[in-house]
């Protein structure tokens, strides 16, 4: 199952190496990865692979929003499917 | 490969702009529980919804936060309970409805629809028991959605089931009149219903659906009005291209759910629903949408033009996002469920007159509107007829929920709270409609050629 991590927040040291030290550690293989400073304010996209994961979507979702918060920031996880559907016909 | 623009785009839609799925609405057949023993049929209609439908909540959440859209309602729709339990030996169907209402709690929906007669030719003997039952059953319950099919564009119109919906709304209103008469939002009067439709209140699992099904309503007033704003100035086939590109996104997204709902669930898709659905919410308004096109406000001179383009732009676009469409599919113009019908109202701007125009060319008719409490039975009666007189003639559904609230006048205003919002009392015509209403009978059904 293909996903988007999407982290939206005030830009600070680490927040690539948070988000990636979760992954590795869940067995997520990132794919892509798109980041951006716009206005002070940290914007990253990443689409990522579970197929060998070793959490469940939801449970990856409760351990990168923890860790979001700590950080004052907002990680939302999701199924990529959402994204293709609307965007390719 | 999915481009960061799209993933922006999409969020945003979600957070800013109230785009949701508005419900995942099981269908369920009842038509396998019939017992002339009243408490049997309750407890095998029980025992079948809570079975089938198990699930529902679970897997609607799940899909909720896997894909990150919110999915507002999970809700159930059954066979017309005047067919399901028409072999009780009984002369009232409370008891039918309390068990709905019962299996509705128990499985976690916010809503049961189905305490519904189909009597646009005539009345069966379970028709007028469920009809008398009305009142009574829905101000024992909580969550049970009624709804009366009293015309089509085949059969004409059923007069006498006109009057005699004027009285059970009025009744209706007067068991609940202790909570602003919220029993009448919970009751629908169609012509031509759909057999497949979502959204309540007026949702049924009609005769010539399967056994079990999924049927899924979008949303997205907010998402349109948002597109429209970036065409500021343009000509309006421009805004209808705008409409249509969006309708398309909003509908994938109702297709991806309904799928995977079906899949989990493992129940057969049904449809989706095209259909703008407003809440209280700011900028989740259909009226918004066309002060936007460029009313000053709703109900100005115009709206049924701009209602009309928005209506077809969504059925365009969204007609090739999903595989199967169908129910009501149109914007609804519910004046309680709406921000900016509540504030055209207000303003003077919008009249029941001018809504009653609006039903020609949109889903689904006077919905969710507050009249005051001394609009008498006969009055009402005559407004579905003039509202099932617009849906014969021009085959479509169109549909009445009229909330006569007891003790409140033009002025005052009702609060239903949530979804069902808050409604100021709308001026009726004060010319009486009596002895119309009174002559009964069937209004032969309309020719289909010569239709100028």
């Amino acid at each position: 199952m293909k996903i988007v991590i999407s982290v939206l927040g005030r830009d600070r040291v680490g927040i690539i190496a948070m988000v990636s030290t979760v992954l590795a550690e869940n067995g997520v293989n990132i794919l892509n990865l798109d980041q951006t400073i716009l206005d002070g304010f940290f914007n990253m996209i990443m689409t990522a692979d579970m197929a060998e994961a070793k959490v469940s979507l939801k449970e990856l979702q409760e351990i990168l929003r923890g860790k979001g918060e700590a950080l004052g920031l907002e990680i939302r996880v999701q199924h990529a499917d959402i994204f293709q559907v609307m965007h390719r016909v | 490969m999915i481009e960061l623009q799209d993933i922006l785009e999409t969020n945003r839609m979600i957070k800013e702009q109230n785009l949701d799925v508005r419900t995942i609405t099981m269908g369920i057949s009842l038509r396998d529980c019939a017992d002339p023993d009243t408490g049997n049929f309750c407890r095998n209609i029980y025992e079948k919804i809570t079975r089938q439908a198990e699930k529902l909540v679970q897997v609607g959440e799940d899909i909720e936060a896997e894909y990150g859209v919110p999915i507002i309602n999970k809700r159930i729709s059954v066979t017309p309970v005047a067919i399901a339990a028409e072999a009780c030996r009984t002369d009232s169907y409370v008891a039918v409805a309390e068990a709905l209402d019962r299996a509705a709690n128990a499985v976690g929906v916010n809503f049961i629809g189905g305490f519904s007669a189909l009597v646009h030719k005539g009345f069966t003997k379970g028709d007028l028991v469920l009809i008398d039952s009305i009142p009574e059953a829905l101000a024992r319950t909580e969550r049970v959605c009624s709804s009366v099919n009293l015309a089509s564009t085949s059969t004409g119109i059923n007069m006498d089931c006109v009057a005699r919906m004027g009285e059970i709304i009025k009744r209706t209103a007067e068991l609940t009149k202790d909570r602003d008469a919220i029993g009448c939002a919970k009751l629908v009067v169609f012509a031509n219903a759909v057999e497949d439709n979502p959204f309540m209140a007026g949702a049924f699992h009609g005769v010539g659906e399967a056994e079990v099904c999924i049927n899924v309503g979008v949303s997205g007033p907010g998402v349109v009005m948002r597109a429209i704003e970036q065409v500021r100035g343009a000509d309006l086939g421009v805004v209808a291209e705008t409409v249509k590109k969006t309708a398309f996104k909003i509908t994938r997204v109702g297709q991806l759910v309904a799928q995977e709902a079906s899949r989990r669930l493992n129940v057969p898709f049904g449809i989706v629903d095209l259909s703008l659905a407003p809440t209280p919410a700011i900028g989740d308004s259909v009226a918004a949408i066309l002060e936007e096109m460029g009313l000053e406000s709703a109900g100005a001179p115009g709206t049924t033009a701009a209602l009309a383009l928005l209506n077809d732009a969504v059925k365009k676009g969204g007609l090739m996002a999903s595989s199967h469409v169908g129910g009501l599919s149109g914007a609804f113009i519910p004046v309680s469920e709406d921000a900016g019908m509540i504030a055209a109202v207000e303003r003077g701007a919008l009249s029941l007159e001018k809504l009653e125009a609006m039903t020609c060319v949109c889903s689904v008719g006077l919905d969710m509107i507050a009249v005051p409490g001394d609009t008498s039975a006969a009055t009402i009666s005559a407004i579905i007829a003039d509202e099932a007189a617009i849906g014969m003639i021009n085959n479509k559904t169109t549909a009445v929920r009229l909330i006569p609230v007891p003790g409140k006048t033009v002025g005052d205003s009702v609060v239903f709270g949530g979804l069902l919002g808050h409604a100021p009392i709308m001026g009726v015509n004060r010319f009486r409609p009596d002895d119309f209403i009174a002559r009964g009978g069937r209004i032969p059904a309309p020719i289909r050629s010569l239709t100028n």
